[in-house]
């Protein structure tokens, strides 16, 4: 009888999760021939990639946005939310403020950020124009492509706000009492009861944000082009997987570049993993 | 120490007021741009409240550029999913709440592993599915697949369930009631909190989603706001920045008002997006 309520989502499961799953491991092993006939290949998709120049440079720039972004990111929202901890009036108004931008449809900040970025009309370097700096081209210009992607992203950093506030919210107050009448300070009380604390909540955001970070490609698209922008700058592995998928048709390549970007998340996030176990042991000795 | 408490306070509340005004900034800069005519956004110096404000961006963005389609198809295609997925949702996560099966925690485990799978890898296959079935350039493929359940719907919905005591279904059993009855009169009236965050979240996703319609929709007609503003701004009018804010603005205000409207349960829903892991 239960089975019967559960039936449509395991229908669901079958159709458009667990045959796409095997169908696309099939998928990477082939590559679609003249009049669409379907041929083995082997590995040679997964070696294929390995030569390419295209798949190398999608996944430095991915990890360059990662490594930069997600730990500038991560410490921003939690000043953040460590700032709407305190108690004050209009906490409430702040909270609001701080969180809003997070809701805004991807397209709509995406537009929106490429106007405020506009080297020429943006109101960016039109400021910098007023003091006397030369803004950079921002998005037109490759050097400047990364540090524009990743400055946008702080604007929607609330979602990632709210569970560091809910975090800090669960710390026992007792805890903070306690150490100020042994006479430790806010640095100390930071050091020594916050973080530790928050380390759970800390890795779940980091996993997080590696996960979408590495599938991510929509900005991209919004922002520069299918090509990921001039000299390819914003090229990001999402961004791979698409064009060679649904713009240049290659299914089993695009396939096999889905499989290797499940492995290269999987490792990430078991290092991540690891490496906030690590941290935490030497925290406690 | 009362002196450095003040002035701690006021370097806490200076610091507060200056991110809330970068926060707020470009939500200020879409609006009065939106408000623009092609010659104010050259100005210099730049005014950023324009004199006069100009209407015209958002008549070019109804008469010239099809916005009303677009919008009525994005209505269209939230509305559907929003059916879709809490009614196969709400009857899925009473099976798994409700009811003792063999290997139920296990398939529950899966469901909740399911949600870690990255798309790139089901998108493919989905796509040649779809296209099996002749679905591309259609809004079946944005519809139907909801109708077999939202993940994260069925997960917040279970754990509801979950806290529902059991005797209010023996009562309802010795009176007579089977178990359909128990779901649509005792579990679906209790569940109008976690049922409303729901379709608060799944209609933020479905209004906001840009890479599912870029790969279904094929036909202009049919168009989504996401698509239809990213097709604007890479296109020949794409130096027409007062009709793209407009056009962004138009597509932001349903969520924002939304947002304004029932922001404890925005708010909780994300922080607890996040603590389920």
């Amino acid at each position: 009888m239960g089975l019967l309520f559960i039936l449509p989502w395991i229908l669901g499961l079958l159709i458009f999760t667990l045959y796409p799953v095997v169908a696309s491991f099939i998928l990477s092993f082939t590559r679609t021939g003249e009049g669409s006939a379907i041929k083995w290949v082997g590995l040679d998709n997964y070696i294929t990639a390995f030569r390419e120049p295209d798949f190398f440079r999608a996944i430095l720039n991915t990890l360059i946005l990662s490594l930069i972004g997600i730990p500038v990111a991560q410490i921003m929202s939690l000043v953040a939310a460590l700032l709407l901890n305190v108690k004050m009036k209009f906490q409430g108004v702040f909270r609001t403020i701080f969180f809003l931008p997070s809701v805004v449809p991807a397209v709509a900040t995406g537009l929106l950020w490429k106007w405020i970025l506009n080297p020429r009309l943006g109101p960016i370097n039109t400021f910098l124009d007023s003091i006397g700096l030369a803004g950079p081209g921002w998005l037109a210009d490759p050097a400047w492509v990364k540090p524009s992607l990743i400055i946008m992203s702080f604007w929607g950093i609330g979602g990632t706000m709210v569970i560091y506030l809910a975090g800090l919210q669960n710390i026992p107050t007792e805890y903070y009492e306690a150490a100020k009448l042994d006479g430790a300070g806010s640095w100390a009380c930071l050091k020594y009861i916050t973080m530790p604390m928050l380390r759970p909540v800390t890795l779940f955001n980091t996993i997080m944000a590696i996960i979408t970070s590495f599938q991510s490609f929509s900005n991209i698209i919004i922002m520069l082009d299918m090509d990921g922008g001039m000299k390819k700058a914003g090229l990001v592995y999402g961004l791979y997987i698409y064009t060679n998928a649904f713009r240049d048709f290659k299914m089993g390549y695009s396939s096999a570049l889905a499989w290797i970007l499940l492995a290269f998340t999987f490792v990430s996030v078991m290092l991540t993993y690891k490496f906030f176990n690590r941290s935490g042991d030497q925290e406690v000795s | 120490m009362t002196k450095v408490k003040t002035r701690r306070l006021v370097l806490t509340y200076m610091f507060a007021v200056f991110m809330s005004i970068l926060f707020l900034f470009p939500f200020l800069w879409m609006t009065t741009t939106s408000f623009k005519t092609a010659d104010q956004v050259y100005d210099n110096p730049m005014q950023i409240i324009p004199n006069p404000f100009d209407f015209s961006p958002y008549q070019r963005l109804f008469t010239e550029n099809n916005f009303g389609q677009y919008l009525w198809n994005t209505v269209y295609v939230t509305v559907l999913t929003l059916i879709g997925v809490i009614l196969s949702s709400s009857v899925v996560a009473f099976g798994f709440s409700y009811f003792r099966f063999p290997k139920k925690e296990l398939l529950f485990k899966i469901l909740l592993g399911t949600m870690m799978l990255p798309a790139q890898v089901t998108m493919i296959p989905q796509y040649i599915l779809f296209d099996k079935l002749g679905w591309i350039g259609s809004f079946k493929p944005l519809i139907i697949p909801t109708f077999f359940g939202g993940t994260w719907v069925i997960f917040l919905l279970r754990q509801f369930f979950d806290t529902i005591p059991r005797e209010y279904s023996e009562a309802a059993k010795i009176d007579g009631a089977n178990e359909w009855t128990i779901f649509t009169k005792i579990y679906l009236p209790l569940a109008k909190a976690p049922i409303s965050t729901s379709v608060l979240f799944v209609f933020m996703w479905t209004w906001t989603d840009f890479m599912n319609p870029l790969i279904y929709l094929t036909d202009d007609k049919m168009y989504t706001l996401s698509i239809a503003l990213q097709r604007i701004s890479s296109g020949a009018r794409s130096t027409d920045w007062p009709l793209m804010m407009a056009g962004s603005l138009v597509m932001a205000l349903p969520i924002v008002i939304l947002f304004f409207s029932a922001q404890k349960t925005f708010i909780n829903g994300a922080s607890m997006s996040g603590l389920k892991g």
